[in-house]
């Protein structure tokens, strides 16, 4: 009778890739995350919600330490990835960003050609000739779904695709460098249902070979595309359990009125 | 806790779908209990009304189906939600067949008088069954109107009894046939008959089974019951279910 058992907030059953333990973190004064603790299984999809402000952003930031861009955040806690703490202070950020790749809610594309988009991060981690830099690119452009839409225009801007190639043009990048861990904030928020699908196949795809994380506000994205789903109110972790689970039947009276609608 | 949605069109077309359901369950067992009475005092005229009602409770099932439909495609619902929604959808089809056979009795009845057949037949047991079946779909609609689990597991112990009753009274029919085979066909007559009270008891049974579902996400369809109230117990003692 699993499904009626109050299960902890985390424990999934594949191995983590990444391991969060008594995470807290503070904007200022404001603390945004309290006492976090999960497990991010390995070759998952894995996604958070819960509304505005609930600190889902936040903690997809300090995943990869993208809050150090900013004076007065800060985390203290553990962030284990394959058991190796990344808040410790001899860690070198460069690195854990390539190796936990992110893609943000608006396409991001640099100023610069389709082929040099991709190249530019390979370049800064490894010396590739041309050749194998070129097979790199294509590689990254055909993992995003991405390679016929563009083989025939590689020199031209980043900016003349569309938002939703932009977009797939972004996961390009990231997965160009070859990362473990992807993770995606509201990758989908600023396009239309087709591109939103496309990306949604190509997370699914992604999965195979990376961990994949996901933060959105689409509640129906979340039980397509995710493998497990984590619930946060105020910072808090309020459940994290099987996908299929959280939207058929959470054990916590709080995630159910989320999902349904009764949050008020 | 909220109980309400966001959305008060979400919350109304949730309620309507109810309370239709409740409509269409008043129905039947009015059905239910009219084709018995059309039983004991041999009336065509009761049993004729018991297979009029027969279109409007089909209309219902449609009706209520076409609402579900529409609720899902735009509402894409979760959680409890989505359960109550795919259960209202299997209690609608139980209850359809439950006044499948109140109206099965219904022509029986008709046929029997029809055809001049002997009234000295063991109706008395048959009542007792038919009434307890029908009661069981009365409280299974209650259990479902107050999503109440104790109530629901009660109803599939007391199914029981009548599958019970059914094979005491088939024994006893046998007996009669045996004694004098002139009642062969006012027996079979019979059984069929039990055999419909036996079905409608089954059906408020599912019915009752969907109630549990709805509330703990649990389904006890084909599991023993000694499990199902183990649980129950289990979650009276964790202060109820979330």
């Amino acid at each position: 009778m699993t499904i009626m058992t109050d299960t902890p907030a985390s424990a999934p059953a594949s191995p983590p890739k990444m391991s969060v333990r008594n995470l807290d973190f503070h904007y200022g004064k404001f603390h945004a995350l309290k006492d976090i603790n999960l497990d991010i299984p390995g070759n998952q999809v894995t996604a958070f919600i819960g509304p505005s402000g609930c600190g889902k952003s936040t903690l997809l930031r300090a995943f990869n330490r993208m809050f150090e861009l900013y004076p007065d955040q800060r985390a203290t806690g553990e962030i284990l990835l394959d058991g190796e703490n990344l808040l410790t202070s001899k860690q070198d950020v460069a690195l854990i960003r390539a190796r936990i790749g992110m893609v943000f809610q608006k396409p991001t594309p640099f100023p610069m050609s389709i082929f040099d988009n991709i190249a530019f991060g390979v370049k800064l981690f490894e010396k590739l000739s041309q050749v194998d830099l070129e097979e790199r690119v294509e590689w990254a452009l055909k993992k995003a779904a991405l390679w016929d839409e563009v083989k025939e225009k590689l020199f031209q801007g980043g900016a003349s695709l569309s938002g939703g190639q932009q977009q797939r043009l972004c996961i390009a990048r990231c997965i160009a460098i070859r990362p473990e861990l992807l993770l995606f904030d509201e990758p989908c928020s600023a396009l239309d249902p087709i591109s939103t699908a496309r990306i949604e196949e190509l997370i699914a795809e992604l999965k195979k070979d990376y961990t994949v994380v996901i933060v959105t506000h689409n509640m129906q994205q979340a039980a397509r595309v995710s493998d497990y789903t984590a619930y946060m109110y105020l910072g808090d972790l309020v459940e994290f359990g099987e996908t299929e689970q959280m939207f058929f039947k959470p054990n916590r009276r709080e995630t159910e009125d989320y999902i349904t609608g009764r949050f008020g | 806790m909220s109980e309400k949605h966001l959305s008060s069109q979400f919350d109304s077309d949730l309620n309507s779908v109810s309370s239709q359901l409740m409509e269409m369950g008043g129905l039947v067992e009015t059905q239910i209990q009219r084709a018995m009475q059309a039983l004991a005092i041999f009336s065509v005229t009761l049993a004729d009304e018991v297979i009029q009602v027969e279109d409007r409770v089909d209309g219902m099932e449609v009706a209520i189906d076409r609402a579900l439909t529409s609720t899902v495609a735009r509402r894409q619902p979760a959680a409890r939600d989505l359960r109550l929604l795919l259960a209202v959808s299997k209690i609608t089809t139980n209850l359809e067949r439950a006044g499948d056979e109140a109206q099965k009795i219904a022509r029986k009845v008709k046929s029997i008088v029809e055809n001049g057949e002997a009234r000295d037949m063991p109706i008395g047991d048959l009542r007792l069954s038919a009434d307890l079946a029908s009661s069981l779909v009365r409280r299974s609609l209650d259990a479902f109107a107050r999503l109440d689990v104790a109530a629901a597991i009660s109803i599939v112990k007391e199914d029981d009894l009548i599958d019970r009753e059914f094979k005491g009274f088939t024994r006893k029919l046998i007996t009669y046939m045996v004694e004098d085979p002139r009642t062969i066909s006012e027996s079979l007559d019979l059984l069929f008959i039990a055999k419909a009270v036996e079905r409608i008891g089954d059906h408020a049974k599912n019915i009752a089974e969907y109630v549990i579902y709805i509330t703990w996400g649990m389904d006890v369809r084909h599991r023993p019951l000694a499990e199902v109230e183990a649980a129950l117990r289990e979650n009276q003692a964790d202060d109820g279910p979330s």
